[in-house]
This record gives structure tokens, C-alpha cells and sequence, in this order.
């Protein structure tokens, strides 16, 4: 078996108008620190021709025009950037967010499920989800989901064998050692233990989404009653 | 300016201009028009500018009364249009009066037709682009589909004073057997050699899964060297996913941002618009193609696009 977190990045390319910067195939925090760094490290570097960067939990993704720069020349460049972030090894700190979930009940139709999964009582499980300060790895799957991580062992649980036809706006699941919070309704496989009233995207907003990659999201326990007052986030 | 009441708005029909660039990393894919030549060049037959935003007819073409009187273009799939029941040509400017109605036969070839109103389709721009992405409901008309009863606007513009027509050997034609240019990558190494020559010498069949987020192919098993499962990373339209089942799956412009299915390789951008026009139980084939034999492709592209509106037939307004 290969290693997971690869010794040194990989210049992959992705077809004609993209080239896949991959660290590894792990959910790590290095890996997701070296891909942040770099992302932070290119859009400060202006490079004529790179258009947009999508960063995951594996890779960085640089989308250019082949018309402004060469595939060759912008491989060169950025493995430039990427020898002094060797040197630096630094990364900006993201943003913190608290997010108010009230769990359980009618908010949260898996709680139930994870606490006995687990032999846990549901108290618990709030109690361990709500604990822990999460790194945003990514956002993907629908406009503004993050791919929250990394859930602590004992309450970590499997996604739904039949993956829900609609999930509630605000949902926050659990999917393996992966949390997240759905922005909008949608259709999903993930363990949903609550729901917040933070809204996650607003296409009228310039970022659109609440959070971004590197971020960091610690959830808060607020009441039914809160939350039908719809708090707002930090 | 109001130029078209929806009487039937046909199986799906969106408002699309070329996309919605610069946030995939917040997880909103690009959108656009699936055959972007066609929307780029109904666009130039009108004096648009080739992003203007204009009509994706899908299979089964709508039914729109003319609420003034209008110059506008098709292109794309053949779908035999109609004005008050009379045949009316594609790729070139057209004219319609108020009250008249456009109507559309059978797609006879191709799966999406496109229509630009001269000034282009006046819808807010949701994130720069006006193209409806409608899971994520956003652009268009409340980010959706047309329904019955919708009214399209446009935006005032001048009247052209010539009309233009597409010279045939501009004209894309679609049979149902297509063949795209692919750049092997980026995970390619996951594949066994077999499997990459079967995937490059075999036809793929799209299967009944085949909308704006991509398609399902059929065809020969593509075999992975071990696992078939990877940790989520970057999508973008054209890139084929093998998951473990080793039935490919050619992403389009509405697919979600990520995924965790390694991509043997991606469709040059070029032979995309192409590949917008499949249905299911077309015929796909995959020729891979050097990174370099792609940009000299990718560069001639953009160059018929920027002559396109100069080789236009122009002859006097007769309309």
C-alpha cells in the first residue's frame, strides 16, 4: 500500500485548464495545513493566469488559462512558492466561528441512534460533539456544506444505509470521523444529531459562505426556545 | 422589456449564460450552458456579446407567445422550431411579432437547443452569472427551471440593422455516436494499464443517468489497481470518475465540487461543448491526447471563437 500523506506534493494534471496539487489521500491536519498554506501562499503571489484555487481535504486545485501561462511555467512557479512554505512552515490562523446547534429531538432524529451505537447516553454525545474545536477541511457537496473534522472516536458513526431523501436547512450530521452542516435542504446519508439557525450561505453576500477552509467551528448547545429566536453567529 | 409569456415551458428549460466562475472552492459548481459553442453562437447571430444569458431547451422544447416584436436566434440540437406552425430555420437571426408563438417539434439530433434574444435575458446576476443552477436554487428565475406562466424579459438594445446566418461548416452536427479528446489524469495511477487502454479503445454507453451533473456511463469495466475510494478532492466539468462498480462517470457543469472517486482523465475543454449535447443511449469514445496536443487544441478553439463573429453571413435586414 502506498503512503498516505505523500514525502513530497505531487504536480498532477487535470486536464487542459486545471493542474491538482496532491498531498495525500488522508484526512490529516498536516496534510490540510499544507494545503491552506499554499493556497494562501498563491492567491498572494498574483500569478498572471491562475484563476480560481479550490482547496480539499487532499489537494489543492489551481484552475488556469493555458493562454496566459504555460502548464510547465506555472508548475515551476508554484513549486517555487512551495519550497519556502518548507522553510516558513507557517500558516495563517483561520477564523474562529461558534455555531448554536440545539440537538436532539425533532432537530436531531439520529442522536438517538449514535448515543446507542456508541452505549452512550445522548447527553454524552452532545457533550463530546459540542467539546472539541473542528478545522474546516473543505467545502463542497452543496454550496457552502463544510466538511468539518475530526470527530472524536467514540462518538464517530456510519452514514444512514438509505441516504435521506430531504434533509432540513441548518442539519448538523455526522459521517464517520467527518461532521458537517447543511446550508440548505438536500438530500444526505449523514447521522444528524441537531440543527442550528446560523445561515451557512447567502449567494447575495460577497464571500457567499459563512465559513472557509482552515477555519475553525466549536458548536454550542443552545435551547428549542433559542433556538426559534435565531441566534446569530460571531 | 417583456418578450416571451411561457405557455409550455417543455421537459426543462433553464436560463443559462456561460457560467458561474470564481466559487467552486465555497462549493458552487460553474453551470453555464452544457454546449457553450451553441450559446456563444446564437449570441453573435443576434450582436450579443457571447455571455449574454439565453434559453437551454432540453429534448422537449417549450411554447412561448411573443409579447413584442423581436429579433432572436437557435442553435444547437435540431428540434424543427416553429413560428404560428410554420418552419423556421436555426443558426441564423430571426424575427418575431408580438403575439406570434414559437413552438418546437421532436429533438431530432442533439439533446439541447439554444435561443438568444437580441439584448439577452434580463435576470439578476446571482454571484456574477445569470445560469440557473437549480439544486442549489440560484439564477434564473428563482433559481429554477421555466414554468407556465413565467414572463422572460431582456434588456433594451438597438435593432440589428443586418441579419446573420452561421456558414454551414461552422454548423456542429450531432449523430449519436460521439468521440472527445481526453487528457489522461490526474489519478490515473490508481488504474491497471488494461484498464486504461480498455477505457481509451472501448465505446461507452450513457445510460438514463445523464442530466446537467453529469453521466453515467456503460461499457467495458474500468478495473482499479487496488481500492476505488479516495479522500474527497477538486471537481470540475469533464472529468471522468471511476467508482468501485468500474462504470465511468463523465461529470457536466452542475456536478458537485468535490467527490471521492478517482478520475482516470478529463475531457479537453475544447470537445466539452460537444459532449453537452448526449443523451442517453448515445455512444461515447475516448482518444487520449498529450497536455500539449491539448493546449494546441485548446488554442484553436479560442481562436474560432474570437473570428466566429466575423465568419457570419451578413446580408441586408429583410426582416
Amino acid at each position: 500500500m502506498k503512503p498516505e500523506s505523500h514525502a513530497s506534493a505531487r504536480y498532477l494534471s487535470f486536464g487542459d485548464t486545471a493542474l491538482l496539487i496532491e498531498f495525500g489521500d488522508v484526512i490529516s491536519l498536516e496534510v490540510s495545513r499544507k494545503v491552506i498554506a499554499l493556497n494562501e501562499a498563491i492567491i498572494n503571489a498574483k500569478i498572471q493566469g491562475v484563476e480560481e484555487l479550490v482547496p480539499t481535504y487532499r489537494s489543492l486545485l489551481v484552475r488556469y488559462d493555458a493562454l496566459k501561462i504555460g502548464y510547465n511555467q506555472l508548475v515551476f512557479r508554484i513549486k517555487g512558492i512551495e519550497m519556502t512554505l518548507k522553510d516558513i512552515r507557517m500558516e495563517k490562523v483561520g477564523r474562529k466561528f461558534t455555531i448554536p446547534v440545539v440537538y436532539g429531538g425533532e432537530y436531531g432524529p439520529d442522536l438517538g441512534y449514535v448515543a446507542q451505537f456508541h452505549g452512550l447516553s445522548e447527553e454524552q454525545v452532545v457533550k463530546i460533539h459540542s467539546e472539541r474545536e473542528y478545522r474546516v477541511y473543505m467545502l463542497g457537496f452543496v454550496a457552502g456544506f463544510p466538511y468539518l473534522g475530526e470527530v472524536a472516536d467514540e462518538i464517530a458513526t456510519p452514514r444512514l444505509e438509505t441516504p435521506r431523501l430531504k434533509v432540513p436547512s441548518g442539519s448538523v450530521g455526522i459521517a464517520e470521523r467527518q461532521t458537517g452542516i447543511y446550508p440548505c435542504e438536500a438530500p444526505g446519508g449523514w447521522r444528524i444529531i441537531g440543527r442550528t439557525p446560523i445561515k451557512l450561505f447567502n449567494p447575495l453576500q460577497q464571500p457567499p459562505a459563512l465559513l472557509a477552509s482552515g477555519d475553525t467551528v466549536k458548536f454550542k448547545p443552545i435551547s428549542e426556545k433559542e433556538f426559534k429566536n435565531g441566534i446569530t453567529a460571531k | 422589456m417583456k418578450v416571451f409569456n411561457v405557455l409550455k415551458p417543455g421537459f426543462l428549460t433553464t436560463i443559462q449564460d456561460l457560467g458561474r466562475y470564481g466559487f467552486l472552492k465555497y462549493g458552487v459548481p460553474i453551470s453555464g450552458a452544457m454546449d457553450s459553442f451553441s450559446l456563444t453562437a446564437a449570441n453573435l447571430l443576434v450582436g450579443n456579446s457571447p455571455n449574454d444569458a439565453g434559453l437551454e431547451i432540453t429534448l422537449i422544447g417549450p411554447e412561448l407567445q411573443a409579447l413584442s416584436s423581436i429579433q432572436f436566434a437557435m442553435t444547437g440540437g435540431v428540434t424543427s422550431p416553429k413560428i404560428n406552425g410554420k418552419d423556421v430555420p436555426m443558426w441564423q437571426t430571426l424575427r418575431i411579432r408580438e403575439d406570434e408563438i414559437l413552438s418546437f417539434g421532436k429533438m431530432e439530433s442533439g439533446c439541447r437547443a439554444y435561443l438568444a434574444v437580441k439584448g439577452g435575458i434580463n435576470v439578476p446576476l446571482v454571484l456574477g452569472s445569470r445560469s440557473t443552477y437549480f439544486r442549489g436554487r440560484l439564477g434564473g428565475i428563482d433559481g429554477r427551471q421555466l414554468k407556465t406562466g413565467d414572463i422572460i424579459e431582456v434588456f433594451e438594445a438597438q435593432p440589428l440593422k443586418f441579419e446573420y446566418r452561421m456558414p454551414e461548416e461552422f454548423v456542429p452536427h450531432f449523430t449519436n455516436h460521439f468521440k472527445a479528446h481526453v487528457v489522461l489524469g490526474p489519478q490515473v495511477d490508481m488504474f491497471t494499464e488494461e484498464a486504461v487502454a480498455t477505457f481509451l479503445h472501448s465505446p461507452y454507453k450513457v445510460t438514463l443517468e445523464a442530466d446537467r451533473m453529469g453521466y453515467r456511463l456503460e461499457g467495458s469495466i474500468i478495473e482499479h489497481r487496488g481500492k476505488a475510494d479516495i479522500v474527497s478532492d477538486a471537481l470540475l466539468p469533464g472529468a471522468i470518475q471511476v467508482p468501485q462498480s468500474g462504470k465511468p462517470i463523465l461529470i457536466m457543469r452542475d456536478a458537485q465540487t468535490t467527490g471521492g472517486y478517482p478520475k482516470i482523465a478529463v475531457v479537453i475543454s475544447p470537445d466539452l461543448s460537444m459532449l453537452g449535447q448526449a443523451k442517453p443511449n448515445d455512444i461515447m469514445e475516448f482518444h487520449g491526447v498529450t497536455l500539449e496536443q491539448a493546449h494546441r487544441k485548446l488554442r484553436e478553439y479560442c481562436k474560432l471563437l474570437q473570428n466566429l463573429d466575423s465568419m457570419l453571413v451578413r446580408s441586408p435586414n429583410s426582416l
